[in-house]
């Protein structure tokens, strides 16, 4: 098997993986991107909805149009791309990675490696919803794939679970198609998408957000012929005599996505609420080689910060092949209150530029952000959809990293 | 007089607006803690716009579809007109990024354009 040297490999031809192999290449390291698939864009190319791009392009594009801005950056880099192409072990002797195609086996010995792999979408199984086991029951981006990138209609009368943004752009979607929507149901009592598309993709088309209820069971033998649906008490269990019978051939769900990181997962140090590699603020895992980007990493709300963070992980691994890279004190970022997705993990005051992103779990109003009591970022509205992004200024990042830790929360303001 | 409900998407904030119309007037918005939010209200109440996406049927090709969208927002209302037509539409393979579909899409001013390519 022939060996590849090549100074960063970048693996996954998403949003994130294509910016970061595009600013490593822009560094004048020798890249190489890896994708698995024949198209370079990831999940953009199914996502035709317009919205995507207003920060980086400063306007609004569809994701197959974002994706298509990113590859031609990535042309002009100079990086090689090679599809058809899966990474099947990453060895931390070397490093090496491992790499299967219809040709064969492959093998490269990068200096630095970029994990771009994305997230997965949780699936049915994980649910352990009773009843039947139909056809008729898909995964909010496989009905995505089937209907924008393929052509297929996946039913005729859908109900959703989930209403989080891939669920709500759905129910447009379908409903558009001609499918018939017949609600929304989310098990929390607020949306899980953002207000701009809880109207305009229920509200513009009168289809029913069914708030604090979930799927009490499935029905149907070969293919679904409806759902039970049961309204839920705060602690999210079912309230006995709210069931009742919704006529579907279709189960769509849009429950949440969990970033992939098999091949890389015995390597590296996860974070157990983002389900990603703790990370530094180069985008640099706990070994030293491996940097990550994207939604492998946690899961982002918005395309322009995956490639933002591609870029910096990208750039940051061509400083790192050629031992440029500079390493400060790493200072641990903890979870204070009302803290649940936080990247990165970790900070040192060589990390100019570093921005740090975090999520709250429900939503709050008049809240301030503390990061470790050097930052204080007043927030009218925090909402679990929105991730808030704070950049550091190089005052407050050599301040904080003389620390021991930094306690991040959301506390209410005054 | 008629009372339209509103939630304004200007901002996270998500105000709830309630405008006034007199026929087609806005009379009064209330609601909103920002300007913005009357302004939202004031084009929302009298003639919501939206960009449409969709699919057109490629020929001849080996993709099914081609995903598309017009190129400025267009009236909600004509929405369901507009997949009808849609759905009569078809392009020859190969589609390139930006093609236009349709010029003057339903007489709106907009054109259907595509946004990816197709094989």
């Amino acid at each position: 098997m022939r060996v590849y040297a090549v100074d960063v490999l970048v693996i996954g031809a998403g949003a994130a993986g294509m910016a970061a192999a595009a600013a490593a290449a822009r560094e004048g390291a020798r890249t190489v991107l890896l994708e698995r698939g024949e198209r370079l864009g990831g999940v953009l190319e199914q996502c035709i909805h317009p919205g995507f791009g207003l920060h980086r392009y400063r306007e609004e594009l569809t994701g197959p149009e974002f994706a298509h801005r990113l590859r031609g950056e990535l042309e002009d880099s100079g990086a090689d791309v090679l599809t058809g192409i899966t990474a099947l072990e990453v060895f931390p002797d070397g490093p090496k990675v491992k790499a299967v195609s219809p040709r064969g086996l492959k093998a490269f010995s990068p200096k630095a490696v970029v994990w771009a792999a994305g997230a997965r979408e949780r699936p049915f199984g994980a649910l352990r919803i009773p009843g039947t086991r139909p056809a008729g029951i898909f995964t909010a981006g496989l009905a995505q794939r089937l209907l924008d990138l393929e052509g297929f209609l996946p039913g005729k009368r859908a109900v959703i679970l989930g209403s989080g943004d891939i669920g709500l752009i759905m129910a447009r979607r379908l409903h558009l198609e001609g499918v018939e929507v017949a609600a929304v149901l989310e098990i929390q009592p607020f949306p899980g998408g953002l207000t701009r598309n809880v109207v305009q993709c229920l509200h513009d088309f009168g289809i029913p957000l069914l708030l604090s209820h979930t799927v009490a069971e499935v029905h149907g033998r070969e293919r679904l012929t409806g759902i039970t649906a049961v309204r839920v008490d705060e602690h999210r269990r079912p309230i006995p005599g709210t069931e009742r019978h919704i006529e579907a051939d279709t189960l769509i769900l849009s429950v949440g996505l969990i970033p992939e990181v098999r091949p890389i997962e015995g390597l590296v140090a996860l974070d157990p609420v983002n389900r990603g590699p703790r990370v530094n603020g180069w985008l640099q895992t706990e070994a030293p080689w491996l940097f990550a980007a994207g939604n492998c990493v946690a899961v982002f709300d918005l395309v322009d910060t995956v490639a933002e963070l591609g870029e910096r992980a990208g750039a940051a691994a061509a400083r790192y092949a050629v031992g440029e890279l500079p390493a400060g004190k790493k200072v641990p970022l903890v979870r204070g209150e009302n803290v649940t997705a936080l990247v990165p993990s970790y900070l040192d005051g060589a990390a100019e530029g570093a921005r740090i992103y975090l999520r709250v779990p429900r939503p709050l109003e008049g809240v301030t952000v503390d990061l470790g009591g050097v930052v204080r970022r007043p927030v009218r509205v925090a909402r679990p959809a929105e991730m808030i992004g704070i950049t550091l200024d190089g005052d407050a990042l050599s301040e904080l990293s003389r620390r021991e830790e930094i306690v991040v929360e959301v506390k209410r303001s005054g | 007089m008629s009372e339209k409900k509103l939630v304004c998407v200007s901002c996270p904030m998500g105000c709830e607006l309630t405008v006034v119309l007199e026929g087609k007037e806005v009379v009064s918005v209330s609601g909103n803690r920002c300007p913005r939010g009357e302004e939202y209200a004031r084009a929302e109440a009298v003639e919501p716009r939206r960009v449409l996406m969709t699919l057109v049927r490629v020929e001849g090709g080996m993709d099914r579809v081609v995903s598309v969208k017009t190129d400025r927002p267009i009236p909600l209302r004509l929405f369901p007109k507009a997949m009808e037509r849609v759905r009569e539409l078809s392009v020859k393979a190969p589609v390139t990024i930006g093609t236009v579909v349709e010029k003057d899409f339903l007489t709106t001013g907009a054109n259907l354009i595509a946004t990816r390519f197709a094989r």
